[in-house]
């Protein structure tokens, strides 16, 4: 059994014991654990199922490699599902459960899928469950999706906070570990400003575990100084439990702080995203230890060798009795002599090479401990948890030579350089035959804006394993043995997370999958949470055998960010809740929100959709407003709106090309409806401008436009017709302005008092300035509802107060506000286009019968010569009109007008498409204006428009105005 | 008439930081470059000369930025704009210009306190190492446009006024008191 | 993520702060041209593996549309500059041809 050594364990503190509990048992630890060693040192082997098979799974590795060890972390709205125990700091009263198994741990019904394992190969999926096809939804998708996948997904809202910040350096160094310090401390000595960061939470890395000295002093000596160096610089920042997880271009680096996972809920945010700038980015990231392949790989109780010693040496935690050592490098001797000094019994060393001579295994030999060389395991024995090894030969076929009795397999197949931080940004890869893993290749780096290297990797990370300077050899050991047959290569474990085997690697191939990206797909090899970090390269030797090529050509899958998994809280940072996205709210917003208004987004705006009553409906709510706007009053907060002001010598030249309208000669104090169009010639603004003075005009945007009109204006101005003098200023949100709408709207301009608003002194389509109620206004007499209408600035900080003083002297008028869809229930009525409703981007001016608003003489406009297109001058193109039910019935939204015969496909052939439809509440019918080939020409002609359900509605052709055809109503 | 109300009628919060919503404050984009009486018409508004580019001239209660190659930034108190945009059109008539008022367009906040950087570090992609005196930087907040500097003790950060609110949430949820970075 | 130095504020921005404007230095073909010119104008682009023209606003910063030079495969970048000219200044072709000498402008014999 594993269990807590007496003594020693160099990062727990023993006077600080904590509790916790896995699967409700109670257990004990110290500070400094993680949770996989409280766990060991409770002898809990055995801590999770395997996503296929549902194999008993035990902890393998001690960093974030690790792929099996992953727990429900927490509870409630503090759940984590898939949390690496290995990484995962201990706490006093963490509580945590296993995953993927039903009903219990111990007990997993899902089990059978290994004795089923012979009828789930590699791609079972694309295999098994093509027939029949109702099959899948209601059989195979339930039943797969029930005993697949890991951790459960919280329920609740994260109870945590989250945030982000920006940082900047000339040396980013990602590892904390000697290299990274020495790199870290070099760059700082020469002035540069300098961020270290470390996933653990101490530096080091793996030096005192591995050696007893650097440059000549004790590990821990050497550590605690440098570490006192680095902190007494102002240009040098160390983050520990920081993980750089991520390179992008130029220099960009994402980092996850684990702020608060050790301390949960002491109010501090649990991550904190760094966004890195870095001149430049050393990786120090070190090296993972790579698992062997033999039969019974995945029991737990085989660990890597250098996780062993981990657990023995940083946290007093012995594995079991006696652990058998299995390797193909001189590395994993280091456990075995760690195990002994600790006490423990290491039956034996079984090296895969022929001879092992060097200082390790010599020292091992003197420690008394059998070295067998050319050996290998046949098979590990033992259920949910190692109880002995089957020695063979490694050259052989597995004939058991000798039984071991053992607790745990401490197992080395070398090293892989953690090269992902390089390859992110496309670093390429050498193939080193010495210590046979990929390097990086200093010829081929990834670049930065200036042409520069990126990325260097330095120490481990660049290949270099012993820090003494000789290179360890480190020959290739993929299969062991060597000729194992196929009942001892499917039950050797590549992929553990995944459960992906050799012999599903081999099928593969078999199966004509030569690309190793191909491969990666077919048998998910690497594409679980751990994304393949103790299985890829074992993997793609393995496919690399079998298709008789090197590992070279087969090459590696691609390296890509997140290095380790990141929690989407950590992602999105404050963006949460009330600041998801920015909100933007008018100044009389809370004076709506007071009026119960129910909003709908209108871009980032908000804005009332309707005001409903209590008891009322939506749809009753806006039948009102549009009633009482078209009897009474009704007021509108149009703040949203975009003004840009376009000024100078120039400014009548440009509108004039901006529009395809005049607006050159509109006269001061006039307005003029405009359009605008991109020079594909499609429609994509418009609005009322207004000439201010003799070089003033401000245009009026859509709602949704202001920003993007304001942009495309500068656009012109700065990249086209640089030489013309001409400024602009977006001032939307300078202004509130309130539509004050209906046959009672003079009267409340006159109760408001300060202006004469006659039809003499401001007819239709002028603006004045003036001040109403003493507010300082501007006026503009437009309408976009069909009744008497007026628009009314005011600087946005009177907004609301100006907002209350119309509501207020509007009371005994029969005031009312009213909301968008009040609005566009109006315009429709009066056959006013909407943008985005009777355009999509493909519809032109003349398509919607706007050729008044178009000028024949000038010569040019944005769009114009678009418009020319053959295409779009074609007389066959589909035009608005009005439609009409036959029953008075409303035309669902997206209805098409369905015409003879069938397409290609077998759908209805189309002639047309409704753009606006709705309920008309001033004619108690349904009304819709819609794209109709040939429209105008077809005025009483009856067509169908399909339905939801499946039939069509029929409906007669007719123009788009419905209401008060000759504009009497605006014209008071 | 009443009185201006700015965006969050001077709403507050404190953290390890201290948020204030300012203002209203007078505010005048001037677009105009190279013009011969520019130096005189923005030393009439603000008392200040021209600032460098992405620099800001502050002057007690008035200031001028520099947005743009052709775009200024002048601040005053609320009251004085009328007369402001009197004097600009006086000192710049007959040349092409454009100045036009923008004080209710804007929100204002104060981040105050020994971290006030804190509080932006984590909400602009600025490097706030390099940020030097007198410099006036535009960039974002998260998802919206700011410009901030450095003013007594602290950073005076615009938005647009709709944001205002949004950009409230933004500092006090980077302000809370235990995320000090 | 890309930075490139707004020639205008001298600010480093990050992409973040910028809109894209897609391939520089087209030349408009209004009312008049023939189809093909149009058709060059509105729709052909050079999308080339190599180096690039390009149009970027510094959206979150001053406002202005510069242009940027920088190779779409490595993603280095040979100089920004502003957007008020009709091909690539000479300082700007001379930094591209430094870091690759086989660079050939191609703007001069196409017409």
């Amino acid at each position: 059994m594993s269990t807590r050594l007496a003594r020693g364990g160099r990062l727990i503190d023993r006077t600080a014991p904590v509790e916790f509990t896995f699967n409700g048992k109670r257990f004990r630890g110290f500070r400094g654990d993680t949770l996989a060693a409280g766990l060991l040192a409770n002898d809990q082997m055995l801590v999770g199922r395997s996503f296929k098979y549902h194999r008993p799974r035990g902890i393998v590795a001690s960093g974030p490699e690790e792929p099996n060890a992953l727990v429900n972390l927490g509870t409630g709205a503090r759940l984590e599902p898939n949390q690496r125990t290995t990484t995962t700091e201990l706490f006093d009263g963490l509580e945590c459960t296993s995953q993927n198994h039903w009903p219990s741990l111990d007990f997993d019904v899902g089990v059978v899928n290994n004795y089923a394992a012979r009828f789930l190969p590699a791609g079972f999926y694309y295999k098994t469950f093509i027939h029949p096809r109702p099959f899948w939804k209601h059989v195979f998708e339930p039943v797969i999706r029930r005993s697949a996948g890991l951790g459960k997904a919280p329920t609740q809202p994260d109870a945590d906070r989250y945030e982000q910040a920006y940082v900047f350096c000339d040396l980013l160094v990602v590892g904390a570990g000697v290299a990274g310090l020495k790199a870290a401390k070099a760059a700082a000595d020469k002035g540069q400003r300098v961020i270290l960061l470390e996933q653990a939470p101490v530096i080091g890395g793996r030096a005192p575990v591995d050696q007893t000295e650097v440059d000549g002093q004790p590990v821990e000596a050497w550590l605690s100084a440098m570490e006192a160096d680095l902190l007494a610089r102002d240009n040098v920042t160390l983050r520990t439990r920081t993980c750089g997880f991520g390179v992008y271009d130029h220099g960009y680096v994402l980092a996850d702080e684990r702020v608060a996972d050790h301390t949960p809920g002491d109010g501090r945010p649990k991550h904190r995203l760094w966004r890195i700038r870095a001149g430049r980015i050393i990786a120090a990231t070190g090296a993972i230890e790579r698992p062997l392949s033999f039969a019974g790989n995945d029991i737990p109780g085989v660990m890597l060798a250098s996780a062993v010693r981990d657990y023995v040496v940083n946290y007093a935690v012995s594995p079991g009795d006696r652990t058998v050592v299995v390797t193909n490098n001189d590395s994993a001797y280091q456990t075995a002599l760690a195990l002994k000094a600790a006490g423990l019994d290491v039956p034996a060393i079984l090296d895969a090479r022929e001879t092992a001579d060097g200082a390790l295994p010599q020292a091992a030999r003197a420690a008394g401990i059998r070295v067998l060389t050319g050996k290998a395991i046949a098979k590990v024995k033992g259920g949910k948890r190692v109880t002995g090894v089957a020695v063979c030969a490694q050259a052989g076929e597995g004939t058991v030579q000798e039984e071991i009795a053992c607790e745990a397999v401490a197992m080395s197949g070398g090293w892989s350089p953690v090269v992902h931080l390089w390859s992110h940004c496309g670093g390429k890869l050498l193939w080193d035959e010495t210590i046979s893993a990929f390097v990086p290749d200093p010829k081929r780096p990834p670049l930065n804006h200036d042409g520069s290297a990126m990325v260097e990797c330095v120490g481990a990370a660049a290949g270099d394993l012993d820090l003494s300077g000789k290179p360890a050899a480190i020959p290739p050991v993929w299969v062991m043995p060597q000729g194992a047959p196929v009942q001892l290569r499917n039950k050797m474990w590549l992929d553990y997370q995944n459960d992906v085997k050799v012999s599903d690697v081999q099928l593969a191939s078999r199966e004509g999958y030569v690309s190793v990206e191909h491969t990666k797909r077919y048998t998910t090899l690497g594409m679980a949470t751990d994304q393949g970090k103790l299985s890829n390269i074992n993997g793609l030797a393995v496919l690399a055998e079998s298709l008789g090529e090197e590992i070279p050509q087969v090459g590696t899958t691609t390296f890509r960010p997140p290095y380790t998994p990141v929690t989407i809280g950590a992602l999105a940072g404050e963006a949460r809740g009330e600041i998801f996205q920015p909100l933007r709210r008018t100044p009389m917003h809370a004076a709506h929100e007071k009026a119960g208004a129910y909003f709908e987004p209108v871009g980032l705006w908000r804005r009332p959709y309707c005001f409903p009553r209590a008891g009322e409906t939506h749809e009753q709510a806006v039948h009102r407003e549009v009633l009482n706007t078209r009897t009474n009053l009704g007021l509108l907060d149009a703040s949203t709106l975009g003004k840009i002001i376009v000024k100078g010598p120039d400014a009548g030249k440009f509108l004039d090309m901006l529009y395809t309208g005049v607006m050159s000669t509109l006269p001061v104090g006039k307005c003029r409806y405009g359009l605008m169009c991109n020079e594909q010639g499609f429609l994509i603004d418009d609005g009322v401008v207004a000439r201010i003075d003799e070089d003033t005009w401000l245009c009026h945007t859509t709602s949704g436009g202001a920003d993007r009109i304001h942009a495309w204006m500068e656009d012109w101005l700065q990249c086209e017709w640089w030489d013309w003098q001409v400024y602009t200023a977006n001032v939307t949100e300078q202004y509130a302005q309130v539509a004050v709408v209906g046959p009672n709207a003079r009267k409340l301009l006159q109760v408001l008092g300060g202006m004469d608003v006659s039809k003499e002194a401001l007819p239709f389509m002028q603006w004045a300035d003036g001040k109403l109620a003493g507010f300082p206004v501007r006026v503009y007499r437009i309408s976009f509802s069909g009744e008497l209408s007026y628009e009314i600035a005011v600087p946005a900080s009177h907004g609301a107060a100006f907002w209350e003083a119309c509501m207020e002297a509007g009371k005994a008028l029969g005031a009312m506000p009213y909301g968008t869809e009040c609005l566009h229930i109006m315009r429709a009525e009066k056959g006013f286009i909407m943008i985005g409703d009777e355009t999509d981007g493909t519809v032109i001016p003349q398509d919607l019968g706007l050729d008044w608003a178009i000028s024949k003489k000038k010569a040019d406009y944005l769009g114009k010569r678009g418009q020319e297109r053959t295409y779009l001058a074609s007389p066959d193109r589909w035009k608005l009109v009005g439609f009409e039910t036959l029953d008075g019935s409303v035309i669902p939204d997206g209805s098409y007008i369905v015409a003879e015969g069938v397409n290609a496909n077998g759908q209805r052939n189309t002639q047309g498409r409704v753009t606006s439809t709705y309920y008309s509440p001033t004619l108690k019918r349904g009304i819709a204006m819609g794209l109709l080939k040939h429209g105008p020409q077809r005025m009483g002609e009856v067509v169908e428009f399909n339905t939801v359900a499946g039939g069509t509605v029929k409906a007669r052709v007719r123009d788009t105005v419905f209401y008060d055809k000759d504009g009497e109503k605006q014209n008071v | 008439m009443s009185d201006p109300v700015s965006a969050l009628n001077g709403a507050s919060f404190q953290g390890f930081a201290t948020i204030r919503e300012i203002g209203p404050l007078g505010m005048i984009t001037l677009r105009a470059r190279g013009l011969k009486s520019l130096d005189k018409a923005i030393k009439a508004v603000t008392g200040t000369k021209v600032p460098a580019p992405r620099r800001i001239e502050i002057r007690g209660d008035h200031a001028c930025g520099w947005m743009s190659p052709d775009e200024y930034l002048l601040m005053l108190p609320y009251a004085e704009v009328g007369e402001a945009m009197a004097k600009l059109a006086k000192a710049l008539a007959g040349e092409h210009h454009l100045a036009v008022d923008v004080s209710d367009a804007r929100a204002v906040f104060r981040i105050e306190g020994d971290k006030a950087d804190q509080v932006l570090r984590k909400l602009m992609p600025v490097d706030f190492d390099r940020l030097e005196p007198g410099e006036l930087r535009r960039s974002r907040a998260a998802q919206v446009a700011a410009a901030i500097w450095q003013q007594d003790q602290g950073f005076t950060l615009v938005c647009f006024r709709s944001v205002a609110s949004y950009v409230m949430g933004l500092l006090t949820h980077s302000a809370q008191p235990g995320s000090e970075l | 993520m890309l930075i490139l130095e707004c020639p205008y504020c001298g600010v480093k921005a990050e992409e973040t702060e910028l809109s894209p404007g897609y391939e520089a230095h087209l030349k408009r073909f209004g009312p008049g041209s023939t189809p093909e010119e149009f058709e060059a104008y509105m729709f052909a682009r050079k999308n080339p593996k190599g180096v690039h023209f390009e149009r970027w606003r510094h959206t979150y910063g001053c406002g202005k549309w510069f242009l940027a030079a920088r190779c779409t495969a490595t993603l280095e970048v040979f100089g920004t500059y502003p957007a008020q000219v009709s091909e690539p200044p000479a300082d700007i072709i001379a930094k591209i041809q430094a870091r690759r000498p086989d660079w050939r402008p191609d703007w001069k014999d196409t017409k």
